[in-house]
């Protein structure tokens, strides 16, 4: 009978790729002589290479994997080999995580590896799966300033070579820049500090309550003073902590961020402060600044071209700023006098603002996950 | 190239890449209350990550670590290799997953590149090739072992399978004529059988096929599904559907984990118009390509609200097979395109690249849908011809065909 469930199997043979084959996604960029990856690799592949399931229940939980991550790590960075201009360039993980795929949980280590000199061509010699998988791929996705490049790995195609492109400072310039505009779009405590000094431009307060602008003049320079203000204040403390001359700890600057957004939206409906808002902006410009350094820090700073990156990074932060403000200025000044900006917008956007200046208040100074971001 | 030229190319880039940004930032920021698909670290230690297939504990596990055992003491050890690499293909035929076939490829490992590997590793090594559709590498593998050893009846079946994907009849017949002796009876019958139901003959292979079936009381379960499947599909080739229907529950009630049979009995359901079966029987099986595509068409019929999160998986799924550079789910990528995407065009040229390799009655059907769809009779002469040639008789085909060669008028 042996044959006829071979034919079973044969006739049905079409249809039996019935999921998807084993993969593991690798993203690597390249800095000057670092290098920096994350590797996403399957836990169904993980179990069989190493085991996981450790109460051998069929389920794989995450204590299970956080008690292999050791494993994990050693099993996986021994067959992943980074070269540079004939020398090793040694890989140690950093960072844990898991990730949903279309076929499955994911392992997702980040890693970081120096290699001696700046990298010019980076050998990559991928092996993961080799003897267990034959049919195992790595999926490569390589970085290097603005270019992205992809490559498949096989046991046929194991070794690698890829010849990096010479950045130029002013394609290092620029894409510091987008950088900078995209912090400050993703960074909505950023953009909820700004919207709540702007929110009250287009009113004035006179005898205990808000009133419309009459002219855009004023609501204008009342922008510029403000927006102008926090740039200067954010450009200095940015400057010096990425400089290295002042250091604060994150979970202060986090939580200080969150208290000036607090206190900038109260400021609406309670107002303490008024007339002098641009002072209020140069303040926590000031905190803001630190925030934007931890960014930059992130990224990876380039030695030699420090000042370019952090020039880039800074008008990039500016320019998106501004596309804001040019957005939300004519918006408001047209609808101020109408009770839905000056009660729904105004008043409603401020106390939302508020709330969610408390939650994050709460998670940073606490350490608490209260909404997910 | 000038500085000038340098500054404007990067500024244009820096400019593009803005407005990919804004676009970026506003998903986000519409997205960011809601989960987001990106790395995270799970609440506790108790959250499930992953479910296995096969629990550590199972005899199937037990047998496969004792097996791997063996051959990790002696990697030559052919006899243990090959039943390994059969255990494989039996879970990955169950399991619908590939990676099996990769690791029964490992267990072969000495014997892969070997030009004169024994008959017994020459034929385990084809199946792997074939599940890659290396259909010619396949095939070289099997004459060399039927060659060297002509009572392998293991080897005849596969090359009789391959035949028929690649629609050469007169091929798969003697395929089929040489299982005789060596083979069950029900063995050889179900092959001869197999290819006389795709070329005209259903009604003579139906009975005879069910003939064998009532004579063999040794039959395993699996063996009887197959078998039922293969009478459903044949009485539904001479228009019975209620016939094929008592098939399918008969096999349906041997209760095997059988995707093949799920995928032939859904499509049965929606060819019914009966889509709200086809929901209730496959809610659970999600992870499977297959069967996730027949549930998601079914959601699409009935305006089920999951059929959009269900699309989307099956999207993400070929998207990822194409970043692989897969080519092993043409057929069912363009059906994916022509109900659930409609987009028929990418249908059509997946469906005429998909008859390249293969040609049994589903990929035709597909191939002529598509053609249908894209009012382009020319491009289903392929499966004009092979209707023609083979005689195949499904109605539902012949029907197509009909409405395709009336549009060439």
């Amino acid at each position: 009978m042996r044959a006829l469930l071979a034919l079973l199997l044969a006739l049905a043979a079409p249809l039996a790729l019935a999921h998807k084959p084993s993969d593991s996604y690798l993203g690597i960029r390249v800095e000057g002589a670092s290098v920096s990856g994350q590797w996403d690799i399957a836990l169904r592949d993980l179990e069989f290479a190493i085991g996981l399931d450790d109460s051998g229940d069929g389920d794989v939980t995450w204590g299970e994997v956080r008690a292999h991550h050791t494993d994990i790590a050693a099993y996986s960075l021994a067959r992943l080999k980074l070269r540079s201009g004939g020398a090793d360039c040694s890989a140690r993980a950093t960072a844990f995580l898991v990730d949903d795929h279309s076929d499955g949980a994911y392992s997702v280590m980040r890693f970081v590896a120096s290699c001696p000199a700046e990298v010019t061509t980076l050998e990559i010699g991928y092996s993961l799966f080799a003897d267990l998988d034959p049919q195992h791929k790595g999926l490569l996705r390589l970085e290097h300033g603005p270019a992205t490049r992809t490559a498949i790995f096989s046991p046929e195609r194991a070794t690698q070579s890829f010849e990096l492109e010479e950045i130029s400072a002013l394609t290092q310039f620029f894409d510091y820049g987008r950088e900078g505009v995209w912090h400050i779009w993703i960074g909505f405590d950023h953009i909820l500090f700004l919207l709540s000094l702007l929110l009250p431009a287009v009113l004035v307060f006179e005898g205990g309550r808000w009133r419309p602008v009459a002219r855009f003049p004023p609501a204008f320079w009342e922008v510029f003073k403000i927006v102008t203000s926090f740039t200067v204040a954010h450009s200095i403390t940015l400057s010096l902590a990425a400089l290295g001359v002042i250091a604060l700890p994150s979970r202060l600057v986090e939580s200080a961020i969150a208290i000036s957004v607090l206190l900038a939206a109260l400021n609406n409906v309670f107002p303490m402060v008024h007339g002098r808002r641009w002072m209020v902006a140069f303040a926590f410009g000031l905190i803001h600044g630190f925030g934007f350094a931890s960014v930059l820090k992130d990224l990876g700073l380039p030695q030699g071209t420090l000042l370019v990156a952090l020039v880039g990074f800074n008008l990039g932060v500016e320019l998106g700023q501004l596309a804001i403000v040019s957005a939300f200025l004519p918006a408001t000044y047209w609808l101020r006098a109408s009770w839905f900006y000056r009660r729904l917008v105004f008043v409603g956007g401020s106390l939302a603002i508020v709330a969610i200046a408390a939650i994050w208040l709460a998670e940073r100074a606490f350490n608490l996950k209260i909404i997910s971001a | 190239m000038s500085r000038s030229a340098t500054v404007i190319r990067t500024f244009r880039t820096f400019i593009i890449g803005m407005i990919i940004d804004i676009a970026r930032a506003l998903a986000i920021a519409s997205f960011a209350a809601a989960a987001q698909a990106a790395p995270y670290v799970p609440e506790n230690d108790a959250t499930v990550l992953e479910r296995l297939p096969v629990r550590p504990g199972d005899s199937v596990a037990r047998e496969l670590r004792r097996l791997r055992a063996g051959l990790a003491r002696d990697p030559r050890d052919l006899e243990v290799a090959l039943r390994l690499a059969e255990r494989y293909f039996e879970l990955a035929g169950a399991e619908g997953d590939p990676r099996y076939i990769g690791y029964a490829q490992a267990a072969l490992k000495p014997w892969w590149d070997l030009p004169d590997a024994p008959a017994g590793a020459r034929v385990m090594r084809a199946i792997v090739k074939q599940y890659s559709h290396d259909f010619s590498g396949a095939l070289r593998d099997l004459e060399a072992a039927t060659r060297e050893d002509p009572k392998n009846a293991l080897a005849w079946s596969w090359r009789a399978a391959i035949h028929m994907v690649q629609a050469d009849y007169a091929a798969a017949r003697a395929d089929c004529e040489a299982l005789r002796g060596i083979e069950t009876e029900l063995g050889a019958v179900g092959c001869m059988a197999y290819v006389d139901g795709t070329t005209g003959k259903a009604a003579a292979a139906h009975r005879a096929l069910a003939a064998a079936l009532a004579r063999d009381s040794s039959a395993s379960s699996t063996t009887k599904v197959w078998v039922l499947t293969r009478l459903a599909e044949m009485s539904l080739r001479q228009g019975d559907a209620k016939k094929s229907e008592e098939h399918f529950r008969a096999a349906l009630g041997l209760d095997v984990r059988d995707q093949f049979l799920l995928a032939a009995w859904a499509d049965f359901l929606l060819d019914q118009g009966r889509p709200s079966e086809v929901m209730a029987q496959l809610r659970d099986w999600v992870r499977s390509d297959i069967l996730l595509l027949r549930l998601a068409l079914a959601e699409k019929a009935l305006g089920a609200p999951a059929a959009k999160e269900h699309i989307q998986a099956l999207k993400a799924r070929f998207d990822a097979a194409a970043l692989r550079g897969d080519k092993l789910h043409l057929q069912e990528e363009a059906r994916f395109n022509l109900h659930l995407l409609g987009q028929k065009e990418k249908a059509l040229a997946l469906a005429e690249e998909n008859w390249k390799s293969q040609r049994e009655p589903r990929d035709a059907r597909v191939l002529l849908e598509a053609a249908l769809a894209t009012n382009d009779p020319s491009a289903a002469k392929e499966a004009f011809d092979w209707l023609e040639r083979s005689g195949h008789e499904d109605p539902h085909l012949r029907q197509t065909a009909e409405k395709l060669k009336t549009l060439k008028r």
